[in-house]
């Protein structure tokens, strides 16, 4: 009698659906998995490391590098963690701008999952929708920031800089007409504030456009329902936070939970899931950027009304301005020790996380008291979720293989840091 | 013109036979391949309109240069035979793909009359030749001697051969209510205009037809066979080339062949769709009268409107799981073809026959 072998098949590290750098070893019996085998550290580049041996603010563009979808969150989990340490609260209006830009990459983020999942399982509209929407948050980065992806703004003790005043514009070319630019730029004319105000006011019916494409359609629902579940116990057990663990039925959300900056000013609400499986976790993430819309809404609001210092005026932390410097020999000196020497923060050890698009992301820093970490530790969502893929995948065929890998919201960024 | 005739006739006469088919041959499959070249085009650029994007428009006038610059592209690229493959079958694969393919035009009947080979068994044969092309894609997916492929071939097998049922089954609704398999026959069956057209009585049998016939070919939502984000590109994942390049014309033949059908069947092929006084008054207007009145031109239109379809579908649906396909094909269109086929029966031998105007 033959021998009855499974099949495995090498899925990835170049697959078009394995978000990046995944190497799945699947283990076949005909199209149903028997087993998933996720091999990880294809992207590896040390970054907790590199952070060892870099004043601490010099490692604010490592952490961009780590989620490269949402970027500015996780900065803030790191930035919190030197606050904490130093005890250094940023001034209010720092506070706000820092939730609206969370949120802002918080749509960024969910709009590249949607598109990519949806794309997984074989709908390939959603995805350009998504990105046409992203251009114009992409859009709002770089007015703040100058960067379209890897914006290093959150500093220990504020943001970089307030918000600008002007909107980048359109300009003619051999490719747009005059009336192409006017009705590009119709939304940018005022400043950065009145062009993220006109964003929240119209994408929930963007949302609604995504959500015609998919939420009813029979092949999405046959596709996503029951699909990957989890069980609400089992969520918990795996270490499961952020959407992964609403979609299974349990409401924590960092951001209501412990409340960092200003959340508890904000009104929004935490959707959950009931079945756990992929559709629910799919209803749950697109809730979730309407919820993000209304936050950004409020915030947009306060910031009009509020104008005031973006940054600590403690220049132990936060340098002093271009002015003062000039005249002033003290700023100067503030200036250069920040710059060559950074910042030194008393010893001790402080862990602060972040309601991360993805789940909790936490930066667990020791200081020595020198002005590098002794050790900086982070804690990616991604990481549980990717090691739970096995338990998730198993009797489950191929395609829904994919489905689970993009429900994940797997960024290889975070896993392999 | 004299001497011309003369020296034609001089020749044997199954020489003539000869020069006059492989000169209707030209005829049909010339345009069929600029059709294909040109469809790829429309493809994009319909897809991208509706994915609010340009798509190609930058070789020649409105892009119209691409296909041809496609096609350059990939006649210079090297056909690579990976090591481990059986370079034979490798290498025929494609060609057994399309040749059932471009076969199955010959008896297709572009206007009254205007067909290659008036064959009486017109519906078996293309019933016939359009599930030859499954075979060049098993063999394809079996010489590569890739995971990926084989995966691709054997769902690619099961899933032709489930509507392949479903969709004979519909043709049988088709060739009772039509009375004839002869497709010139069968069209002129749904004369009368757009009452007369077996779409309205064959409802049913329609939608289960066009729906196999989107599956058949493997397009979006049923390519599984190819499901670019399971399998990466399923059973031509190894080949390059022109190779590529025939199994990629071959699956857009399939696609005109299977709305050039649909419109055959079901839409009164090259009938005008108005009827009596409308049609005699229509087409006795002088200079244009000749658009409303039958001909090639309805037929390539009512094509065109279905490819369009394929189209559509692609931008809009996420794609099938390999199993539900098969549920779909073997639990829901079976049944319902069987079901209507009973009906059509009871309806034809109680003398109740709403197709005969």
């Amino acid at each position: 009698m033959a021998e009855i072998r499974n099949y495995t098949v090498n899925f990835g590290p170049q697959h078009p659906a394995a978000h990046g750098v995944l190497r799945l070893v699947l283990e076949m019996d005909g199209e149903v998995v028997q087993r998933a085998d996720p091999h990880i550290g294809l992207l590896h580049r040390g970054t907790e490391k590199l952070a060892e041996t870099k004043p601490y603010n010099q490692s604010i563009g490592y952490m961009d590098r780590l989620d490269y979808v949402s970027m500015m969150c996780n900065e803030h989990g790191y930035v919190l963690a030197i606050e904490k340490l130093l005890g250094v609260k940023p001034p209010l209006r720092a506070r706000y701008i820092r939730v609206m830009f969370d949120e802002i990459t918080r749509i960024l983020n969910h709009l590249l999952w949607l598109g990519a999942h949806a794309l997984d399982i074989g709908a390939m509209t959603v995805f350009l929708y998504c990105f046409r929407e992203r251009e114009d948050l992409m859009d709002c980065y770089e007015a703040v920031s100058g960067a379209r992806l890897h914006a290093t703004y959150y500093r220990p003790g504020g943001v970089a800089r307030d918000l600008p005043d002007a909107m980048p514009q359109y300009r003619e070319s051999r490719w747009r007409g005059k009336h192409d630019v006017e009705r590009m730029n119709a939304n940018r004319e005022g400043s950065l504030l009145d062009f993220i105000g006109d964003f929240a006011a119209r994408f929930p019916g963007l949302i609604d456009e995504y959500e015609t494409l998919l939420t009813d359609n029979r092949i999405w629902k046959q596709r996503t329902v029951g699909i990957g579940v989890v069980t609400p116990e089992r969520a918990l057990q795996l270490g499961f936070t952020g959407p992964m663990l609403r979609g299974s039925g349990i409401a924590w959300d960092l951001r209501k939970k412990q409340p960092y900056e200003v959340y508890r000013e904000l009104d929004f609400d935490i959707p959950i899931g009931t079945n756990g499986d992929c559709y629910d976790r799919y209803l749950v993430r697109v809730e979730e950027m309407r919820q993000s819309t209304r936050i950004i809404a409020q915030c947009v609001d306060w910031l009009r009304a509020n104008p005031g210092p973006v940054i600590s005026d403690d220049y132990k932390v936060a340098p002093p301005s271009r002015e003062e410097m000039k005249g002033d020999m003290e700023a100067l000196i503030h200036h250069f020790k920040l710059f060559t020497e950074g910042l030194c923060i008393p010893a001790g050890e402080a862990y602060a996380a972040v309601e991360h698009p993805k789940g909790e992301f936490g930066a667990y820093l020791i200081s020595d008291g020198a002005n590098k970490p002794y050790r900086l530790k982070i804690r990616a969502p991604g990481f549980a979720h990717l090691s739970a893929l096995d338990e998730m995948a198993r009797g489950h065929m191929l395609a829904d293989v994919v489905a689970i890998i993009g429900t994940q919201d797997i960024v290889f960024g975070e896993v392999d840091r | 013109m004299e001497l011309a005739l003369q020296i034609w006739e001089w020749f044997p006469l199954w020489f003539r036979i000869l020069v006059e088919v492989l000169a209707k041959i030209v005829v049909i499959v010339v345009p069929l391949m600029i059709a294909v070249a040109y469809l790829t085009l429309a493809e994009r650029r319909v897809i991208g309109f509706m994915q609010v994007r340009m798509g190609p428009n930058r070789v020649g006038p409105r892009g119209f240069g691409q296909p041809i610059a496609d096609a350059l592209k990939l006649l210079t690229k090297e056909v690579i035979v990976p090591t481990n493959a059986t370079r034979f079958l490798f290498l025929i694969a494609p060609i057994l793909t399309l040749t059932p393919a471009l076969a199955a035009w010959a008896v297709i009947p572009f206007g009254e009359g205007l067909v290659l080979a008036d064959i009486d068994a017109g519906l078996l044969y293309v019933l016939a030749l359009t599930s030859m092309g499954v075979y060049g894609v098993i063999i394809a997916g079996w010489a590569s001697n890739s995971k990926y492929a084989f995966i691709g071939a054997l769902r690619s097998a099961a899933q032709i051969v489930a509507y392949e049922i479903a969709m004979g089954f519909a043709l049988v609704g088709v060739l009772m209510a039509g009375g004839s398999l002869n497709l010139g026959k069968i069209v002129e069956a749904q004369s009368g205009g757009f009452p007369g057209w077996f779409v309205w009585p064959l409802l049913p049998l329609f939608v289960v037809y066009f729906i196999s016939g989107v599956a058949e070919t493997n397009r979006a939502p049923f390519d599984v066979a190819e499901g670019e984000s399971e399998i990466v590109a399923g059973f031509h994942v190894e080949y390059s080339g022109m190779a590529f390049a025939v199994f990629f014309l071959a699956e857009y033949a399939n696609m005109i062949l299977i709305a050039a059908l649909t419109a055959m069947l079901f839409c009164g092929g090259w009938l005008s769709p108005f009827w009596g006084d409308w049609l005699a008054t229509l087409s006795a207007i002088p200079l244009i009268g000749w658009v409303f009145a039958g001909g090639v031109h309805w037929f390539l239109l009512k094509t065109a409107f279905f490819l369009f379809c394929f189209l559509w579908f692609r931008a809009t649906f996420p794609r099938y799981r390999y199993d539900q396909i098969m549920r779909l094909g073997w639990k829901v269109f079976l049944p319902i073809t069987i079901v209507w086929l009973f009906v059509e029966g009871i309806a034809i031998v109680a003398g109740w026959q709403p197709w005969l105007i």
